[in-house]
């Protein structure tokens, strides 16, 4: 007798009332391939977990965003936001698009440099930069935010004594409307300290002003904010001009356009929640274009989008390790993905998909990953196909600050891989190993003999 | 793992539990797998006995039945074990 085609024992419970209060889609497409190279293949290759990023995605962001400004706004510059995702090859990419280099660390100004990036395209950013630091950076030309008093006056110090005239902008906090404000960074405008800076700077000698920057936030889903923020940098280039006849040249908005991704505590998926890039565009270019600046005397409009121009760019594969019941009937999946390499898991309900046709059938599950602690949890409640030992998955949308900020715990940090405009895969990063890991340990004299035999 | 003997099972998969008023749906391979609890079967003879009539390896049958137990459990259709 030919026997009945099997599938797995299933039991649901009828009428349990509410469902899911906000119809959570379901996230069960398989994506079995990324730019015409199928996710298996990939993970046999260059192993499990594995970050892929898509020069092609990343490409058509950065065109697209370029071109959106653009249209409106006749002098657009973007300056790649190190900190968001520094590889030398993501860099180059943006670099080649025409975008210069936005830094916050002496590490990430020297990365900068390695990438072929001249330093009068440099913006320098944050409040630890060293007396060596801004002696350099002065020297190269790059364009240093000042964050606050200290740094002004060590600049200012250092300029008088090795005869330089550093290239300076101001950066700004303010209130925007924008929760949590930002006003750890920067000169606040409200309370006067950021015109009294810009006095300190027109006063001196040796420092140039040549911009003002400000960055409210990250994430930011009001575009508002960005109108605001404008008008007050606006207000404050205006003021600089009428007292002391000198124009800003650029005006720096900073980062915080959000990305796609679904935020934690808001039900709808991103995409169909977060305003898109021309709104933000139209915020900003509005507000200059209507300020009454003289034609010849717009402001260069620079912006350090991040996230937004490269989450969806890149990916996260992985494999299932196993599924079991939780002890309350949960159906839990363990992934060789956690939450050291996947930081964003923590605010963000990432998009996962399996990676291969599966079964029909779809649960509400855990996914948790391999670390042995109880917040490794990549996604608290999802509905998805069951999954088995060794099947594969795609997390989306984690181009941004995964790479920079994962932690390298209990296990090594895997490949990042680029797949390029004609689909050809290559290692920019390569994964950790005992090596990269004992290169940097020593061990003192009395221990080289571990004791046990 | 035995099935509380007062749960009412239909032909067309539906099960009743008239402890808590819960009703379910099960697929095929879940209503074979209740209606040989409902005989006393040991989980071998479970396995040996959906192995002999559908098409899959008696691992993934017994990964599966390990699975759908502990939601009966969960689901409140099973004796206590004690
Ligand atoms: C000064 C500055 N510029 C740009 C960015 C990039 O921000 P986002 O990724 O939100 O666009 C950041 C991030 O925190 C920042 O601090």
């Amino acid at each position: 007798m030919e026997k009945l085609k099997y599938e797995r024992p299933v039991i649901r419970k009828m009428n349990t009332g509410l469902m899911n209060k906000f119809g959570s889609r379901i996230e069960n497409e398989p994506v079995t391939q990324i730019d015409g190279i199928p996710v298996s293949s990939l993970i046999k290759k260059f192993g499990s977990p594995l970050f892929v990023i898509s020069e092609k995605q990343l490409r058509s962001n950065i065109q697209n965003a370029s071109r959106i400004f653009k249209t409106r706004y006749p002098k657009v510059q973007f300056a790649w936001s190190y900190k968001t995702n520094y590889l030398n090859a993501i860099c180059r990419i943006f670099h080649q698009e025409g975008s210069w280099a936005e830094v916050v660390s002496g590490f990430e100004y020297q990365k900068a440099l390695e990438n072929n990036v001249p330093g009068n395209k440099i913006i320098f950013n944050g409040p630890d930069k060293s007396e060596d630091d801004l002696l350099i950076a002065s020297r190269n030309n790059s364009l240093i935010h000042i964050d606050h008093l200290d740094e002004l006056l060590t600049l200012i110090d250092l300029s008088d004594k090795h005869k330089l005239r550093p290239r300076v902008a101001v950066r700004i906090n303010m209130d925007t409307g924008i929760y949590p404000k930002w006003d750890r960074f920067g000169f606040n405008l409200e309370n006067g300290q950021a015109s009294n800076a810009i006095a300190r700077i027109m006063n001196d000698k040796n420092l140039q002003l040549v911009g003002l920057h400000c960055h409210i936030g990250t994430f930011i889903l009001t575009p508002s904010a960005y109108s605001v923020a404008a008008t007050k940098l606006c207000e404050l280039a205006r003021d600089v001009k009428v007292k002391y006849g000198r124009s800003i040249e650029y005006l720096d908005l900073g980062g915080g356009f959000p990305s796609t991704n679904k935020l934690k505590g808001i039900y709808m998926p991103g995409s169909d929640t977060v305003p898109s890039m021309d709104q933000f565009a139209d915020a900003i270019t509005n507000t200059l274009l209507g300020f009454g600046f003289r034609q010849d005397e717009l402001p260069l409009l620079v912006l350090e989008t991040g996230r937004a121009l490269i989450d969806d760019a890149g990916f996260l594969l992985g494999t299932v390790l196993t599924n079991k019941r939780l002890s309350d009937g949960r159906r839990a999946i363990i992934l060789d993905i956690g939450v050291n390499i996947l930081f964003t898991s923590l605010w963000y309900d990432h998009k996962i998909s399996p990676a291969q046709d599966s079964v029909q059938i779809t649960e509400d599950m855990v996914l948790y990953g391999p670390l042995c602690m109880n917040i490794d949890m990549i996604r608290e409640s999802v509905n998805m196909p069951v999954m088995e030992k060794g099947d594969q998955l795609v997390v989306h949308k984690v181009g941004a600050y995964n790479m920079t900020q994962w932690m390298q715990f209990i296990t090594y940090r895997p490949n990042v891989v680029l797949i390029d405009t004609e689909s050809n895969s290559h290692i920019i990063r390569k994964a950790e190993n005992l090596n990269t890991l004992h290169s940097m340990e020593q061990l003192p004299e009395h221990l080289k003999n571990s004791g046990l035999k | 793992m035995k099935l509380k003997k007062n749960v009412a099972t239909s032909e067309a998969g539906f099960v009743f539990n008239p402890g808590t008023g819960d009703s379910f749906s099960v697929n095929q391979t879940g209503a074979e797998i209740i209606s040989l609890l409902k005989e006393n079967r040991s989980p071998e003879e479970v396995i040996n006995l959906i192995s002999s009539k559908f098409d899959a390896e008696q691992i993934q049958i017994e990964k599966d039945l390990d699975d759908f137990v502990s939601q009966l459990y969960i689901y409140n259709l099973l004796e206590n074990q004690d």
